[in-house]
């Protein structure tokens, strides 16, 4: 009858269990798959991370030079960022917060005028 | 006498899937259950045959939150045998250890559960808080806190640290102390032993019969444990199947309760003999022929089908679930019973219809 009974006093004296979210908030554990990040300006459009994601969420043009994916369709496996040959598709460790709409992210590589000065330098 | 017949499920509070049972009652007695299954059907089954072979192995996981890992243990064990691949020892280890940590967060959640469906509430809090521990461990050593996708075919994804794998150790000390302090609370209450024992007999006659599997089995006397048969590292680790012989709900509760102990040891023992070295090896070529693969999952055996056809998609990809088995000694159970004996019966059967229906 009273096999709680010592659990339920170790309770009443000890901190929480939980956090008290909104005001305290955790940080995120190192490696945590969080969500899907690129570097655009490193990306050279050759669709492997495209053709290996298991839902389709990626999806890269070489003429636009645009790389796009859709986060409500991504499954954060990773999959993406391990093939990426640039390593410019990383996991970022903070999860995406909740989102009104579902859209996609577009990210379009600006030309580089700074890479073309190293050239002739 | 006049009979109704009162619907249970697919929405119920003690239920977390939709199950549907057409309960045939006689009074407060059942008389006969009728089950109705399809609530949640995916359809993921064919989507792996559009998927690459590699890619399934994401798509599988996604069959069933608590026993993610096992599935896509099963895929990638069947496909290995199939191209005959030699997967290296590390990551056969790796692969216990994530198995197990699986199966205690599996039995921690079912018997919070189980103590949520009798109406014990702290019970229910204090087992959960146990089971946190477990998900932090998932998500620091894998990034993930249920679909870890840590299996790939050939090996594992992601390696865990030798300090890790120390703070694997004691966080399972930690927990298997606390169990130990709650233990009492399942195996000795008087309201708890109440509710439990006596209720939903499955003697092993039945249980052979109607081909339960898991801790169904377990608890009904049937010693069948498909880790015995050594896949993954099991075959250099020391256990026992944990069998009951009573086969009603206190003894399922006893067989869960006593593998949470079980996994603690498999564990610590995988921590301590686990090689250092490589943790998968590179895959070239498509898988050609039929295997069968099996896995003890948390619920049960689970048995892989895959055909292939030499190229990269897979012809045919078959899964039997463990609640698929064990749903027809939840129907032999359920005549005979009182009404309010069938949230208990349904969970000591641990149903897990996103994986039945898949």
């Amino acid at each position: 009858m009273f096999d709680m009974l010592g659990s339920v006093l170790k309770n009443l004296v000890s901190r929480p269990a939980t956090r008290k979210y909104p005001f305290e908030k955790r940080e995120p554990l190192k490696d945590t798959r969080g969500q899907v990040g690129i570097n655009i300006d490193d990306c050279i459009f050759c669709s492997i991370c495209s053709r290996k994601c298991p839902s389709d969420a990626i999806n890269v043009n070489k003429a636009e030079k645009s790389w796009e994916i859709n986060h409500f369709k991504c499954v954060m496996c990773g999959v993406c960022a391990e093939v990426c040959p640039k390593k410019c598709v990383d996991m970022v460790e903070q999860y995406k917060t909740p989102a009104y709409s579902k859209s996609s992210a577009k990210y379009v590589q600006q030309p580089k005028p700074a890479s073309q000065d190293n050239k002739t330098a | 006498m006049s009979r109704s017949v009162i619907p249970f499920g697919p929405q119920h509070p003690v239920l977390p899937e939709p199950l549907h049972l057409k309960l045939v009652m006689e009074d407060e007695k059942i008389v006969e259950a009728i089950p109705a299954i399809g609530y949640v059907h995916r359809g993921l089954e064919k989507l792996t045959e559009v998927k690459e072979y590699t890619q399934n192995v994401f798509v599988v996981e996604r069959i069933c939150g608590i026993c993610s890992f096992m599935h896509a243990m099963a895929y990638c064990q069947g496909i290995e045998s199939l191209m005959e691949i030699q997967i290296p020892d590390r990551a056969r280890y790796l692969r216990v250890i994530w198995a197990e940590l699986h199966r205690i967060h599996s039995h921690l959640l079912w018997l919070g559960l189980l103590a949520d469906a009798f109406g014990f509430e702290s019970l229910f809090m204090q087992v959960w808080r146990n089971r946190e521990k477990v998900m932090d461990i998932m998500e620091e050593t894998a990034g993930s806190r249920v679909i870890i996708s840590t299996n790939a075919i050939g090996g594992t994804r992601r390696d865990i640290s030798k300090d890790m794998l120390l703070k694997i150790r004691v966080i399972v000390d930690e927990i298997k102390e606390d169990m130990k302090q709650l233990e009492p609370v399942f195996f000795n209450d008087y309201t708890v032993k109440h509710r439990l024992v006596g209720v939903g007999v499955l003697t092993s006659e039945d249980a052979y019969s109607l081909g339960a599997v898991g801790p169904m089995a377990r608890a009904s006397g049937i010693s069948q444990d498909l880790r015995t048969t050594g896949y993954a590292a099991y075959g250099e680790l020391d256990f026992e199947p944990v069998v009951e012989k009573d086969g009603d709900s206190y003894a399922r509760t006893m067989v869960r309760l006593k593998e949470v102990y079980q996994s603690v040891s498999l564990i610590k023992q995988a921590i301590a003999n686990i090689p250092e070295g490589e943790i998968s090896v590179p895959v070239k070529g498509n898988p050609n022929g039929e295997v069968i693969a099996r896995v003890e999952q948390p619920r049960g055996e689970v048995l892989y089908y895959l055909k292939g056809n030499g190229t990269k998609n897979l012809e045919r990809l078959r899964v039997r679930t463990p609640t698929f088995a064990n749903i027809p000694t939840l129907l032999k159970m359920l005549p005979g019973s009182q009404l309010a004996d069938v949230p208990v019966l349904i969970l000591t059967i641990d149903p897990c219809i996103s994986c039945t229906e898949r």
